[in-house]
């Protein structure tokens, strides 16, 4: 029995549909249209399977043969070491995921703020419009690794608050970079929002700030998730640079672990535990815009 | 035949929409060149005349989405026109249906039409929605309350926001060519619940391009042009008989070009 809906296409009308049509069968044009497109699929797979080991292997010949091979297997892949940096480095990542988390909050809430103000119409908005954008122009130029020392080292010398732990101002220095970027997506998800939305939504009497909250936001919000995830990756691997202000981190441990084993060996594995944690994040953005793009081209081809 | 100033006064008393000399220009243009109409309770109104004739920025005027140049608008006798006026406030009293729908597509059928009971009228989340979903049915839209609007045809989506604007209770329903953006077979539909509304006595304003629905539904008819009403009346007269030769001009042109 040919079951005639797509297999990821599985809503209510599909299914009526092919319940409907169930009766009816292919005809001797289209069997043997699919019998080509199956043949050239599994042609297309052979051809790509087979350069693509080709190449690796080429590629590991070329490495395992190189005259200084001996020398960089020991002291960038030695198991020895790597088992031994392991829990010091895991440790230190525990703390870049704890970084990350309130980050994360961070940014979202400030970078909200700013691109909420910089759509703020009207006169009497200029200097808060004017102060988010140079804070946008500012951030989103300077070097996060400069930002992590002038808030690292400049805030805590002005000695307002009581000591703070690295970490702290650490994480303070990527909600300030990454709010900048964060806020530039929001923006332009809010300005991507039709205007004659906000017209209908104000036509009910709704306010500005309603208007804002319960149907741009939302629509603004759905159009940019790409661009988002795809900043929160930046930053999950952007948390490795709190180490410069000396937070035992990750990357720290594993320095602390290369400069003790004389290898290097620490640094690969915390490279590996960081690819490790973005992982989920990165199929997950792959998985949604996959699902974006299907829904708006509706089975189309190209 | 023309009524005495005594009748004129109380007339607009009586009217629930006054509109009285309205100006509005955008940039260098002028759209609107003093505008007066008045619209009496239960009465449906229409609005012809060529595009760029000024009907849709009357209406957005009306529900204060453009600012006035001069002039005043009254609703029950409160000025709208006011700087002072709350209006956010006024607008709960005037629905509004675009031409393009509008609808938020983010929200279903149901919760688009519950939006202001919810967040402006303040109604529990419960209540909103079991008016929504019996406003739904009454207009035959019942199985595709928790549909998203983009599963709707045009017709569908049409009624839909037809149904958002009279979810409150406006006082008055502004439809600015409701049809104008439907294929033809879906047009019936949405000028049936016109036609249903009038019956039910919505108080209505409608720029259309509809001539024999105005000629069907609404009791008066002002013909715009170049932003003055440069003719208004019983919607058969001027729809039949017009007095004035631009009116006799636009309606034989636009009959020719059908």
């Amino acid at each position: 029995m040919p079951t005639r809906a797509h297999p990821c296409l599985s809503s209510s009308i599909l299914t009526l549909v092919s319940n409907d049509r169930e009766a009816r069968r292919p005809s001797p044009i289209e069997l043997e249209r699919r019998a080509f497109r199956r043949q050239q699929n599994t042609r297309s797979v052979i051809i790509s399977l087979v350069s693509t080991v080709i190449f690796a292997v080429i590629l590991w010949l070329a490495v395992v043969n190189s005259p200084g091979w001996a020398q960089v297997q020991n002291s960038f892949f030695n198991w020895d070491t790597i088992v031994q940096a392991f829990p010091r480095v895991a440790e230190g990542l525990w703390l870049n995921i704890r970084v990350l988390f309130y980050a994360t909050i961070g940014v979202a809430v400030v970078s909200l703020i700013i691109a909420t103000v910089r759509t703020l119409r009207g006169p009497v908005f200029f200097p808060l419009r004017a102060l988010a954008a140079g804070y946008t122009d500012l951030f989103r130029g300077m070097p996060l690794i400069i930002v992590l020392y002038l808030v690292g080292f400049g805030i805590p010398g002005l000695n307002l608050f009581g000591r703070m732990p690295l970490e702290f101002w650490g994480t303070l220095a990527l909600i300030t970079t990454y709010s900048a970027y964060v806020a530039e997506v929001f923006r332009a998800g809010i300005e991507s929002v039709h205007p004659s939305q906000r017209l209908a939504a104000r036509s009910l009497g709704l306010s500005y700030s309603k208007t804002l909250r319960l149907v741009v936001m939302p629509q603004a919000i759905r159009k940019v998730t790409p661009a988002l995830m795809n900043d929160f990756i930046a930053m999950q691997k952007d948390v490795g640079l709190i180490s410069v202000l000396g937070a035992v981190d990750a990357v720290r441990a594993a320095q602390i672990e290369t400069a003790a084993a004389f290898n290097f060996s620490p640094y690969v594995l915390a490279g590996l535990l960081f690819v490790l944690l973005s992982l989920p994040m990165i199929r997950l953005s792959d998985w949604y815009t996959a699902r974006l793009r299907k829904r708006e081209q509706m089975g189309a081809l190209v | 035949m023309s009524p005495t100033p005594n009748a004129t006064a109380r007339d607009a008393e009586q009217a629930v929409l006054r509109i009285d000399n309205v100006v509005k220009s955008f940039g260098e243009t002028e759209v609107l060149r003093g505008i007066s109409l008045n619209v009496k309770h239960h009465e449906v109104v229409a609005l012809i005349g060529g595009s760029g004739s000024g009907k849709s920025t009357l209406l957005r005027c009306i529900n204060l989405l453009e600012q006035v140049d001069d002039g005043q608008i009254f609703l029950d006798n409160r000025e709208l026109t006011d700087p002072r006026i709350k209006q956010d406030e006024v607008r709960t009293h005037i629905g509004i249906v675009f031409q393009q729908f509008n609808l938020f597509p983010h929200m279903s059928v149901a919760d688009n039409v519950a939006l202001a009971s919810r967040h402006v009228f303040k109604k529990s989340k419960a209540e909103a929605r079991e008016e929504a979903h019996r406003l739904l049915e009454r207009i035959g839209l019942g199985e595709k309350a928790d549909e998203f609007p983009d599963r709707l045809s045009g017709g569908q989506q049409q009624r839909a926001a037809i149904a958002r604007a009279i979810a409150t209770n406006p006082r008055i329903l502004l439809l600015d060519e409701v049809t104008s953006a439907l294929d033809p077979e879906l047009v019936g539909e949405v000028l049936d619940l016109v036609r249903e509304l009038k019956q039910a006595g919505v108080t209505i304003v409608m720029a259309t391009h509809e001539m024999d629905f105005a000629r069907d539904v609404a009791d008066r008819v002002a013909f715009l042009d170049d932003g003055i009403i440069l003719e208004e009346g019983p919607a058969k007269q001027v729809l039949s008989k017009p007095r004035e030769a631009r009116t006799r001009e636009y309606l034989t042109r636009f009959h020719a070009s059908r």
